[in-house]
């Protein structure tokens, strides 16, 4: 079986649907949030590295470069704010983000 | 290829953001001491006023620079003018409460000059790849002062569900931009264009749609709304008014260009979804803010439901539909600057207060102070002389214009819905018993305020300006 552009597709568009279903779903824990944000955005490097393979135009890859330079960075500022939340609130469970509502 | 000079005198609000930003990040951790903020916060308006008057220079016809990733039009000069505005505003809002509530770090003003540079960028972006860099560079920025009040566990949670929703908007916004770029084969806005001509499949029909939903979340308008009322009450103050003036200016200046620009072809595909989410954020902005106690929280429904009428003018899809965009934001602009102004006046004792009762019989502790927050709450409504009004006229007028009736006549019945909770403050200010009175605000924010008042009363006897500068950046848009 020839492996083509939508089998790629199709992988990164389940990795994309787990990533958002991890963030709306879980009740857990604010890491596995990180973890989807990363999963999410490393579906959305192979949509472009395969596009920019089957295209034969190198901006794809470009473009998923600074994805990953841009993915660190969020990472960096995701965990600094998580450290800060922890020491206010003793919890980092996601239950427990519930100061405001209404 | 333009050479780099040429580049960059057509980049010189950014170019002097960029170094600014450096430099004084280099001053404050060199000479502020124990990170107080010393005189950085006085030296980045100065930085910010210069980019605002070099946006003046040179301007001419529109150039596309740096390979097509950068353009430079009238439109994005005006749209830069109003988040610089925003910027400058916030920084001296802030000043005062910064050093009271002890979170006066010098990281705080590099890192609004650090948004307003992504924002910059993000109105002037030109492909895929341009757009994304200046959506994060503001928004990395953004998640960080939201939790500036780093011992207060409200800001560090507001700061935290930013994040966390922030994050998620930029995946979705980037899975669009994929989809997009591999069914137009280019990352640029005109080459996306030019590809789908007029007939878009459906691979690039969805990348609209996620790219939408993306820049959804960063206008906050409904469905992707939800962080909004507890990001704007977590925050500190200053922090909330430059949420809701600046980089809402940079999120629908982006998704202005982006449906313009990208899919000028296929009017109706992006149209159902603006009115979609149009529709929705004003019904919400209307009915959600009524049971609202605190005021910071009202404001947040308050600018979602804008945000929808602002959309109403982008729906009609027309050169008049983006002029009455441009004026709303404008207008929307100073009234939400200047409330946030009398938010920052709230103050008993040492303690900021927020809720609406303590604004109970405002009228006879600060009757002056009264008097322009009223002005500012009836302008919101879109009560005839003042300037809101004008603001609500222009983008229903491009509906119509449009033959889009039933959403204008959906817009104008929530807009007197919304007027229920804007006069019940005025209500409270002027009849009820007085609550404990305020203490003075500093001078920077009274003439915020007062400046802001006297613009939003007195806009209807020179509209002319205002109206002709956003005429101009409309067509440069076409």
């Amino acid at each position: 079986m020839q492996i083509g552009l939508t089998h790629y597709l199709s992988v990164a568009a389940i990795l994309f649907t787990l990533g958002v279903l991890g963030i709306i779903l879980n009740r857990k824990n604010i890491i596995i949030i990180l973890m989807s944000v990363e999963m999410i955005l490393l579906s959305v490097n192979i949509n472009l590295v395969t596009f920019s393979t089957f295209l034969g135009d190198l901006t794809g890859q470009v473009f998923s470069l600074f994805i990953l330079t841009v993915a660190a960075a969020e990472a960096a500022i995701g965990l600094a704010i998580l450290v800060t939340y922890y020491r206010n609130r003793g919890s980092i469970a996601v239950e427990d983000i519930n100061m405001m509502k209404g | 290829m333009t050479p780099i000079s040429f580049a960059l005198a057509h980049s010189l609000p950014e170019v002097v953001l960029a170094v600014g930003a450096l430099a004084l990040l280099m001053l404050g951790v060199f000479r502020a001491r124990d990170g107080r903020d010393w005189i950085i916060s006085e030296c980045a308006i100065a930085v910010l006023g210069l980019a605002f008057l070099l946006l003046f220079v040179g301007a001419g016809p529109k150039v596309v620079v740096f390979d097509g990733a950068f353009i430079d039009d009238a439109y994005g000069r005006y749209m830069k003018g109003l988040a610089l505005i925003g910027s400058i505003v916030t920084l001296l809002l802030s000043l005062d409460y910064m050093r009271r509530e002890k979170i006066d770090l010098f990281e705080f003003p590099v890192l609004v000059i650090l948004a307003t540079l992504g924002m910059l960028m993000l109105i002037s972006a030109q492909t895929l790849i341009s757009l994304y860099l200046g959506l994060e560079l503001m928004s990395l920025a953004l998640y960080v002062i939201a939790a500036f009040h780093r011992d207060n566990v409200r800001a560090s949670e507001a700061g935290l569900k930013y994040f966390a929703l922030g994050a998620l908007s930029s995946g979705m916004l980037l899975y669009g931009a994929s989809l997009l770029y591999g069914f137009a084969g280019t990352v640029s806005l005109q080459g996306i264009a030019a590809a789908i001509n007029g007939k878009a499949n459906i691979g690039v029909i969805f990348g609209l749609v996620f790219m939408l939903a993306g820049l959804s979340f960063k206008m906050s308008v409904v469905p992707f709304h939800m962080w909004t009322p507890d990001v704007y009450e977590g925050a500190p103050t200053p922090v909330t008014a430059f949420f809701a003036s600046a980089a809402k200016m940079a999120a629908v200046a982006i998704t202005m260009r982006l449906v313009v620009t990208a899919f000028p072809g296929v009017t109706d595909q992006w149209r159902q979804i603006l009115i979609f989410v149009s529709i929705l954020s004003m019904a919400l902005g209307a009915f959600a803010a009524i049971g609202q106690t605190n005021i910071k929280r009202l404001m947040a429904y308050s600018s979602i439901g804008h945000m929808g009428f602002a959309l109403v003018g982008l729906a009609a899809g027309t050169e008049q539909g983006v002029q009455g965009v441009l004026v709303y934001l404008s207008i929307y602009l100073t009234m939400t600057l200047g409330t946030f102004a009398a938010i920052l006046s709230m103050r008993v004792g040492d303690v900021y207060v927020e809720k609406i009762s303590d604004l109970a019989g405002l009228s006879r502790t600060n009757g002056t102070m009264a008097l322009f927050l009223s002005a500012m709450m009836l302008s919101l409504a879109g009560i005839p002389p003042l300037a809101g009004f004008f603001a609500k006229w222009y983008v229903f007028n491009a509906a119509i214009q449009a033959h889009l009736y039933p959403l204008a006549v959906i817009g104008v019945l929530m807009s007197v819905v919304a007027c229920f909770y804007y006069l019940r403050i005025v209500k409270v200010i002027y009849f009820d018993e007085p609550a404990p009175g305020f203490e003075r605000a500093s001078p920077a924010v009274t003439a915020v305020l007062i400046v802001a008042s006297l613009l939003v009363v007195f806009f209807s006897f020179w509209p002319g300006p205002l109206d002709v500068a956003a005429a101009a950046a409309a067509k440069s848009l076409f």
